[in-house]
């Protein structure tokens, strides 16, 4: 059936701010399915609260809501544009949960509005447990044992009956969240009392485990004439037992025959078409490594981060087709877009197998537990393709930017230490099995322990065997070709040989042993192909061919992770666009399968390559490039910026020195005196005898951290000489080679700046300002657009440090600058001559697009006659907000306190008439449930007890009913406020975990007492607020807001001639 | 140890021995497959020629007892990018290697496989060699060009005398063995068929006097052409019985009714490859190994109807005849290996012997 023309307009449905089991993706499906559908001709309107995607650009629908992902507020847009049709399978669990309540509100019924795609019906076969469970059945489809339960005494008679291990899954939820596996009783109840209430319909599964077996997912589409297909099928390294997303993955399944591919194929056809799928889908198995029986684990029906990956490892873009299938078109109907000669109704075959690895955020998050299970805990992921396993996994390492040079940890074990290691089931695994591996343990005696697959082990086997002849033939050429066949980095084949990296590099270039490039097809070279993505592997023939065209390679940003996310994607587009329009070629480099800017279709060659020297240099010896942009895809590509400069390469934009410049500390201090702009008094230390000294001098608190890194990496504020020597024996290893920057902590207004200069004019669209002062991370507060309480004067003189300093970095290109308002003074944190967080926020407030134009400006386009002057852009009658959304529920142990590193993984956007309206819409879209009545529980240090009142005052009037430990509740009574006194932990009932575990408390607000209460005491009520779901603040400054927008929603109930309030 | 594959266009690779060492000269074809290897090496369709496999690792899951198409392999040889070194899989009894080596078939492994493929698929199928590297380039490929391959793989891979596989239920079936997959076997005696097998130049009268209630013909190698003598008798019995053809089976159908086939450039092996069923409209992903291909225009001066074609490039997938039970398909809905989206094909065979009556649907 060609496409349907009895509908117009048709509402896609976003999947919000990037958390933990919802990243980038969804970026890419939906803008996929958004080109897809304009393409067709339908009026497209996009609702989404992430601005910091590519999807809420102008030009990806044509009208673009960034609206909070409620059916209070998607309601409004429909009602405004009733669109005949809306897809709900593209926007994750976020988007399909969302259009489910709009469909059993009524909503969808009363605008007649048809859900395209995946019906209802189908939606809810899959994902109600009970329903799905019922279906298998029918189809005779085995599924573990399980049952689902309500409550914890109905999973006690459960595992009473096919006793432990057990998995406990929640309905309707993303990522796993709320579940586990438990082996007791204990552990049962404390998972399921956490996954009742993480479920939306207090519903879990609870299920025999098949720890061990092998995990194996399809990816499968069917159209509306029952048409149905194979994309790619998957397969986990780590079995099952630990979540899709947390196990490293290869395509395709490595360890099947066909009997049993073919055996779980039917099977996940069967289902697609039982379920009546349009679109993609998800079906995940599990299949005995020693006999043919089989499991269905689940459905996702809709596109996932699964359908991401098996797009960008097969070439077949899954979202892309799924949204031409909601349209009404048939497979056969549809092209393949990359061969462009054959037809969408065919299985993808591949001629070389991908790794994806997934990236954790255990490096900022020390406490955290590693271990891994049914609960994701990744915030992104990398792939990596080669031509065998090795060549495919090593360059999945070198891609995850774990500061790896090979499958080898950073930290040596042995012994007992090294098998409890790889027994441990977490984060590090596979690189302590090669570890094991290495010092001989049996292959067999490793996976009786980790039970991976003896392929892969052997598979690893042969990779150490490589680094054993490299040591024992250092000078054995034929040896060393060897290894980088199989994928080994020059920086390990120097380790191994014994050399340096330059020797290595040299002997690389004697022997020219380079890479080629081939291409993906989805055919395995079958049919002619047009489509220019390629990866690199040590063949003969290469691919891909340097274009007559002059070209300028992009370097991407690598796996999402804190600190750099998806942001860092858009400008990579924006950027890959611009050059697209200015006639060159773009050729971009990147490895993560989540995003926009690996759409093959995005640039005109994709590389799909580690970010890695060695990798990229690969690229441009074969592409030549004019030049390469390294400021658009965050800290991961400006890295490379000295070392591509050093090997001939011209970076554009701003150059490498002044780059240098503003990353240290001494330069940056001498710029900045010679600018006359003041900054925090501080200074650089190689030892920690030298950072003693330096804070001494400085004076107390101090902010210190690493230089060169990314989100605040380990920086904190220090009041104390003893946390000084804490931190450095802790956090940092400090040498010369990497020094620590102590600053003065300055308390104060933050105040950031995004700026784009081609070294003559500079313009800055818009001052933001942070509702949390100084000291929290930019990225983890909440910043307002444009500054609500800042005079002219004050706007004036930011302007003209940023201009002074845009042209004392002699910036070409993007800037972002950190300011600190302290008493009328204006200090520089940090300057970062490089795209930044906020240039999505910022280029879609006001209008300005801030990548293009910076990247116009860079390929010689002057501002000036791209119309602009140097200055402040007029502000914008909207209130915009940037409300960081945090990942908190999935990572246990996690503290939440706010500090300067940060701990989002994602943010949303509220905008409206007044700071209030946009506030509530900010934070409301980030999932916080404002409470507008009830308790709020205050749990102060002393130094915040006076600012607490205020607060504590205003929540009275608005009537709420006020909690606080002793000394706090004394202040406020003394001050006239009732208030009922909690007790600390373990001094009395109720304390206050009994008061949050009970939720008496809607509201808590905790500051840090440094070095009195012990630390654990604040975290464990931090973290029981996370778990319950209850607004929990940990700056005033964020109360402050939350408080100023309950307010605005109040109407006044005062008695007339009342008693003056209470005055404080 | 290194080994060469050398082609009759002069392109030459080396890569490592795999296999049998004794050198091999054969028509070089790829196979898309991602699994099935041991399925395909056994298939007696491949007779004569040397396998590439695109997916660059083969032998993970070793050699196992259950997965042969015949009694030995049929390719001649095998290539490989990387042929794994410790299979693993509960059913493996052997490494690719090792199998190889015991069964005599040579192989080659390591080479751009890859650059291969598309050389075949620009050039064609190529005649080639695998050798060791004493063997002189320039005098393998005068050779390679003047080898005239063998035109009597059917007979070599045919069984020679016929046999009989007992069923459960009163419908004979008589398997006409151009080099027939076990495969095909397993899906008749599935359907509780009595399954005769009998050599491919078995005269039509004595299969009729089997008394069989359907006739199956087979895949097998090579151009149906070479064994021309068969069409006469296809089309006495194709008038008294139902007749399913598969593969070569499809072909012999064909030109039995006085349509023509050709050879196709580089042919259609794998198991990915689109077909559309004309009367329902329904696409099924099939799994294919065939160099020669029924010409569509030269069905219009005969009985058969089209019923299946090709997604991607046109050509026939199936055909039926338009008032007798006969039709035939190009591609394999045994699988073994490959999607068993068309089995049901098995299931029309059974009905159409069961009842007799014209075809209702196929």
């Amino acid at each position: 059936m060609p496409k349907r023309n009895d509908i117009k307009s048709i509402l896609v449905v976003g999947s919000g701010p990037i958390i933990i089991g919802q990243a980038a993706e969804f970026d890419y499906a939906g803008t996929q399915a958004c080109h897809a559908l304009k393409e067709e001709g339908y009026e497209v309107i996009l609702v989404n609260s992430n601005p910091a995607t590519i999807m809420t650009d102008e030009t990806t629908a044509d009208r673009v809501y960034i609206e909070p992902l409620t059916a209070e507020f998607v309601t409004s847009v429909i009602r405004k544009e009733r669109p005949d049709g809306i897809i709900a399978t593209l926007g994750g669990q976020t988007g399909l949960n969302l259009v489910m309540e709009l469909s059993s509100q009524g909503i969808l019924e009363r605008y007649g509005i048809e859900l395209l795609g995946t019906d209802l019906e189908a939606i809810t076969k899959a994902e109600d447990r009970e329903a799905f469970r019922k279906l298998m059945n029918e189809l005779n489809e085995p599924v573990p044992e399980s049952d689902i339960v309500h409550s914890i005494d109905e999973a006690r008679n459960f595992t009473q009956r096919i006793g432990f291990p057990v998995i406990i899954r929640p309905a309707y939820t993303l990522g796993g969240t709320g579940g586990g596996m438990a082996y007791s009783d204990e552990q049962l109840e404390e998972i399921m009392a956490n996954g009742l209430y993480a479920s939306p319909v207090n519903q879990c599964l609870i299920e025999k485990s098949i720890a061990g077996f092998k995990e194996i997912e399809y990816e499968v589409m069917r159209d509306g004439s029952d048409q149905a297909i194979v994309v790619c099928n998957m397969e986990n390294i780590d079995p099952v037992g630990v979540h899709t997303g947390d196990s490293i993955v290869v395509a395709p399944s490595q360890t099947l025959a066909d009997r049993e591919y073919q055996l779980l194929r039917n099977a996940s056809l069967k289902i697609i078409r039982a379920l009546g799928i349009e679109g993609g889908c998800n079906v995940q198995c599990a299949i005995d490594p020693h006999s043919e029986q089989y499991y269905i684990i689940e459905v996702n029906p809709r596109v996932s981060r699964s359908s991401a990956l098996a797009s960008k490892a097969t070439g077949y873009p899954i979202a892309k087709l799924s949204a031409k299938i909601a349209a009404g078109y048939h497979l056969d109907e549809l092209m393949n877009p990359i061969t462009k000669n054959t037809y969408a109704s065919f299985e993808p075959a591949l001629d070389y197998i991908v790794t994806k690895w997934p990236r954790w955020p255990f490096d900022k998050f020390d406490s955290a537990n590693r271990t891994l299970g049914s609960q994701m805990k990744a915030t992104g992921e990398v792939m990596a393709i080669g031509r065998t396993f090795s060549e495919s996994l090593l360059k999945a390492v070198r891609s995850a930017e774990l500061d790896l040079i090979h499958l080898m940890p950073d930290k040596k074990l042995d012994g007992e230490d090294l098998l409890k290691k790889i027994a441990a089931q977490d984060d590090e695994r596979l690189l302590y099995v090669a570890e094991a591996i290495r010092q001989k343990h049996s292959l067999r005696e490793i996976h009786e322990i980790t039970k991976i697959d003896f392929y892969f082990l052997a598979e690893i086997a042969g990779i150490i065997e490589l680094e054993e002849a490299l040591k024992n033939n250092s000078d054995d050429d034929e040896c060393f070709r060897e290894a980088k066949q199989a994928g080994f980095s020059n920086e390990a084949a120097a380790y191994f040989t014994g050399r340096t990296l330059q020797e290595t590099e040299q002997r690389q270039e004697n022997l020219q042993a380079y890479p080629v490039f081939k291409m993906v097809d989805t055919c395995a070279g079958e049919f002619e192909s047009e489509t220019p993505y390629y990866y690199s592997t040590y063949e003969e023939e290469n691919e891909a061919e340097k274009s007559v065209t002059p070209s300028i390679l992009v370097l991407g940003s690598g796996p999402i992770r804190i600190g750099q996310g998806i942001e860092f994607d858009y400008a990579t587009v924006h950027t890959v666009r611009t050059i697209r329009e200015a006639g060159y070629e773009a050729v971009i480099i990147n490895n993560n399968p989540e995003t926009v800017s690996t759409d093959f279709e995005v640039s005109d060659k994709l590389y799909f390559e580690p970010l890695t020297i060695e990798d990229v240099m690969n690229v441009v010896r074969n592409e030549q490039p004019d030049g390469v942009l390294v400021q658009f895809g965050g800290q991961t590509a400006l890295n490379l910026a000295s070392e591509l400069e050093a090997r001939g390469v011209n970076i554009l934009g701003t150059s490498l020195k002044n780059m240098d410049a503003c990353e240290d500390r001494d330069k940056f201090e001498a710029t900045l005196s010679g600018l006359d702009i003041p900054q925090p008094l501080g200074k650089t230390a190689v030892s920690i005898e030298e950072a003693r000294k330096i804070a001494r001098d400085i004076g107390y608190p101090i902010l210190i951290r690493p230089s060169y890194v990314l989100g605040g990496r380990a920086m904190e504020i220090l009041y104390h000489e003893e946390e000084l020597l804490t931190y450095m024996e802790r956090a940092v290893r400090v040498n010369s080679k990497y020094p620590v920057l102590i600053d003065r902590y300055l308390v104060g207004q933050e105040i950031e700046v995004d700026a784009v200069s081609d070294g003559e004019t500079v313009v800055v669209p818009g001052i933001m300002e942070h509702i949390e002062r100084a000291g929290v991370h930019s990225g983890d507060s909440i910043a307002v657009y444009p500054p609500q309480h800042m005079k002219e004067s004050m706007k004036k003189r930011i302007v003209d440090y940023t201009v002074r300093l845009a042209r004392g970095f002699e910036v070409k290109g993007l800037m972002n600058i950190q300011f600190v308002i302290q008493h009328d003074d204006i200090y520089v944190l940090e300057v970062n001559p490089r795209s930044s967080r906020t240039v999505p926020f910022l280029s879609k407030i006001t209008g300005c697009n801030m990548a293009e134009t910076a990247v116009k400006a860079v390929l010689g386009e002057s501002l000036s006659s791209q119309g602009y002057s140097t200055g402040l852009l007029p502000e914008t009658d909207y209130v915009s907000v940037k409300v960081p959304v945090f990942s908190f529920q999935k990572l246990r142990s996690v503290d939440i306190t706010l500090g300067p590193e940060m701990k989002s993984t994602g943010e949303v956007m509220g905008r409206d008439e007044s700071l209030e309206k946009a506030l509530y819409k900010g934070l409301i879209a980030s999932g916080m449930d404002i409470p507008m009545h009830g308790s709020v529980l205050f749990t102060v240090a002393d130094k915040d007890k006076n600012e607490a009142l205020q607060l504590a005052s205003r929540f009275h009037r608005l009537g709420f009913d006020l909690m606080a430990t002793e000394g706090t509740a004394d202040l406020f009574r003394q001050k006239g406020l009732p208030v009922e006194t909690i007790a600390k932990l373990g001094t009395g009932k109720p304390d206050m975990l009994d008061v949050i575990s009970e939720r008496r408390a809607q509201f808590v607000v905790n500051t840090l007492t440094k070095g009195k209460q012990p630390a654990s005491d604040g975290f464990r009520i931090r973290r029981e607020a996370v778990e319950r779901g209850i607004v929990c603040n940990t700056s005033l400054d964020t109360t402050k807001a939350v408080l100023g927008v309950i307010e605005s929603m109040h109407f006044s109930t005062e008695p007339i001639r009342s008693k003056a309030p209470v005055m404080i | 140890m290194k080994r060469r594959l050398i082609l009759e266009n002069g392109v030459t690779f080396t890569g490592k021995a795999l296999g049998a060492e004794s050198p091999v000269t054969g028509e070089v074809v790829f196979n898309t497959g991602m699994t099935g290897y041991q399925e395909i090496f056994t298939d007696p369709s491949y007779k004569g020629q040397i396998v590439t496999m695109t997916y660059p690792l083969i032998g993970n899951y070793g050699i196992n007892r259950d997965d042969f198409e015949s009694v030995t392999p049929n390719v001649h040889g095998v290539i490989v990018k990387e042929a794994a070194r410790y299979p693993s899989h509960f059913r493996s009894e052997k490494s690719l290697d090792e199998w190889l080596k015991q069964t005599g078939v040579p192989g080659i492994s390591g080479i751009d496989t890859r650059k291969l493929t598309k050389i075949i698929r620009a050039f064609g199928t190529l005649k080639g060699r695998i050798c060791g590297m004493e063997e002189e380039t320039l005098e393998v490929v005068k050779e390679l060009k003047q080898t005239v391959l063998s035109n009597s793989q059917v007979e070599a891979v045919s069984t020679k005398s016929q046999f009989w596989h007992p069923g459960r239920n009163n419908h004979r079936v008589v398997l006409i063995d151009y080099g027939a997959k076990k495969g095909i076997v397993k899906d008749l005696l599935g359907r509780g068929f009595e399954v005769i097998v009998v050599p491919y130049n078995t005269p039509a009268e004595k299969i009729m006097s089997l008394s069989p209630d359907g006739i199956m013909l087979s895949n097998g190698p090579g151009n149906p052409e070479d064994i021309a003598q068969v069409l006469p008798e296809i089309k006495k019995l194709a008038e008294k019985v139902p007749v399913f053809g598969i593969c070569l089976g499809h072909q012999l159908l064909a030109l039995a009714f006085g349509a023509e086939t050709e050879k196709m450039k580089f042919g259609h092996r794998g198991g990915n490859h689109p077909v559309k069923h004309l009367v329902t409209g329904r696409v099924s992903i099939t799994s294919q190994n065939h160099s020669y291909t029924v010409k569509a225009a030269s069905l219009d001066k005969t009985p058969l109807k089209i019923t299946h074609v090709n997604v991607n490039d046109g050509s026939v997938e199936g055909l039926a005849h338009e008032n007798l039970p006969v039709f035939s398909v190009q591609y394999h809905p045994e699988a073994s290996p490959g999607p068993e989206d068309s089995k049901q094909l098995f299931d029309t065979f059974q009905q159409l012997v069961t009842e007799k009556r014209g075809i209702t649907h196929a």
